[in-house]
């Protein structure tokens, strides 16, 4: 699947003009068939580039495509659950699930939708206003697979639920990836729990473009170092810290790393909390058209 | 059929624990050739990992001869591994054992380093 499911290139959005940039110069590619963590801080532009996506804003300048066209063009294809989940409180859950399917007629999956709610044990005779917050994020999760996307946009769809909730919504979004081979795109700020979920990693900080790319090509495309304070010429630092004589640092390899650190792959957390701490660190994209086919990552001779 | 249990904290990498874990219950016996692996979706809705992290493990046990995928149908066991299925006489006797080094007063750790410094002498050079 060489597919793109999003494509973004010099795109920026500002919000009045004597308001800053809310995004800026932004450009990545996600192929389809991902599942794409959208991670930064509150208010670095994550949700404004998901209602970019879904055709919610349009941009200042520079463009965004889904499913190879226009987002207006694409509606059909795609679903977006916003962050507020916004559904009917007096409607019951079928009563829902029926608004649904009238809403998208030509591709409603009942089946699909009916097994989302049933998954969660959930009465279809209840009303949403009764409904707890992970039931409600279940029942807008069912709507949004029930249209049978391509492409399914959520904007920290995980917020104010509980662990338990969030690992069963987790494994019926996943399942639904598995067989339909939808490309999931989710923002989130927490970072640790979409570490085994996602594939593919887009952080975003102050409206730019700070990673972009598979998430395994960009862990190896780090190092964790430690070892006793010595310059690391000749290697991108991300961020370095000394306590009394050691230092450790999140360094991109640059050539040969001295034999007297020690290295580790740093975990999706720790990428994403390096580059945050570092807002000048450089960024890097390894999304480009031939990321199917990554450049050979830097040996670290021993 | 087997169930995954997914640890994130041992730096293990997820496909690999996939890997272990079947080739583990093929060891034990708990599956046996012609068994039926799990469908990537019923992984994934149990454990919430990337699917691409299950193909990928089985991908693996393929590569090793040990599954087949059979288009349409699933991922099968082709062979076991091993000769000490969990109901054998070695396993009955190492319970024997344990229970007597528990007697005589053993910790766990203690069971552990005894039982993997034996495993270092008679298995010398040959594969994990």
């Amino acid at each position: 699947m060489s597919d793109t499911a999003m494509a973004a290139a010099g795109l920026g959005k500002r919000f009045g003009r004597r308001k800053g940039w809310a995004l800026r110069e932004c450009a990545f590619r996600l192929p389809a068939g991902r599942v794409c963590a959208v991670v930064g801080p509150n208010g670095a532009g994550k949700s404004t580039l998901l209602a970019h996506a879904a055709g919610l804003l349009r941009p200042t300048e520079g463009t965004l495509t889904v499913l190879g066209t226009s987002p207006a063009a694409a509606r059909e294809r795609m679903a977006y659950v916003a962050q507020d989940k916004p559904l009917h409180p007096q409607l019951t859950v079928a009563e829902t699930l029926r608004w649904g399917r009238e809403m998208n007629p030509r591709r409603w999956d009942r089946a699909v939708a009916e097994r989302v709610v049933a998954d969660g044990a959930l009465d279809l005779d209840a009303k949403i206003r009764v409904l707890s917050g992970g039931q409600r994020t279940r029942v807008a999760l069912a709507l949004a697979l029930g249209k049978r996307p391509e492409l399914l946009l959520l904007d920290e769809p995980m917020a104010d639920l509980d662990p338990l909730a969030r690992h069963e919504l987790m494994g019926t979004l996943m399942a639904d990836a598995a067989e339909h081979g939808t490309t999931v795109v989710m923002s989130s700020h927490v970072v640790a729990e979409l570490e085994g979920s996602c594939d593919h990693v887009l952080l975003i900080g102050s409206g730019r473009v700070r990673l972009a790319g598979p998430l395994d090509d960009l862990l190896t495309a780090h190092t964790l170092v430690t070892g006793p304070a010595a310059d690391l010429d000749g290697h991108t630092v991300i961020e370095s810290r000394t306590t009394g004589r050691q230092t450790t640092a999140l360094i991109r390899p640059g050539g040969r790393l001295a034999g007297t650190w020690q290295r580790t792959t740093p975990t999706l957390e720790e990428l994403v909390l390096a580059h945050l701490r570092s807002p000048e660190a450089p960024s890097l994209h390894l999304d480009s058209d031939d990321a199917d086919d990554p450049a050979e990552p830097v040996e670290a001779a021993v | 059929m087997v169930e995954y249990r997914i640890d994130r904290r041992t730096g293990v990498a997820t496909y690999l624990q996939i890997v272990q874990q079947t080739k583990q219950a093929l060891r034990l016996g708990l599956l046996e050739p012609g068994d039926k692996l799990p469908t990537a979706r019923e992984v994934v809705a149990a454990t919430a990992i990337n699917p691409n992290t299950v193909l990928k493990a089985y991908r693996e046990l393929e590569r090793e001869g040990l599954v087949e995928a059979r288009r349409g149908l699933g991922t099968f066991v082709r062979k076991s591994l091993g000769a000490a299925p969990a109901d054998s006489p070695f396993g009955a006797e190492l319970a024997d054992w344990a229970d007597r080094a528990r007697a005589a007063g053993l910790e766990r750790d203690d069971v552990a380093a005894l039982f993997n410094s034996v495993l270092d002498t008679h298995f010398k050079g040959d594969q994990g």
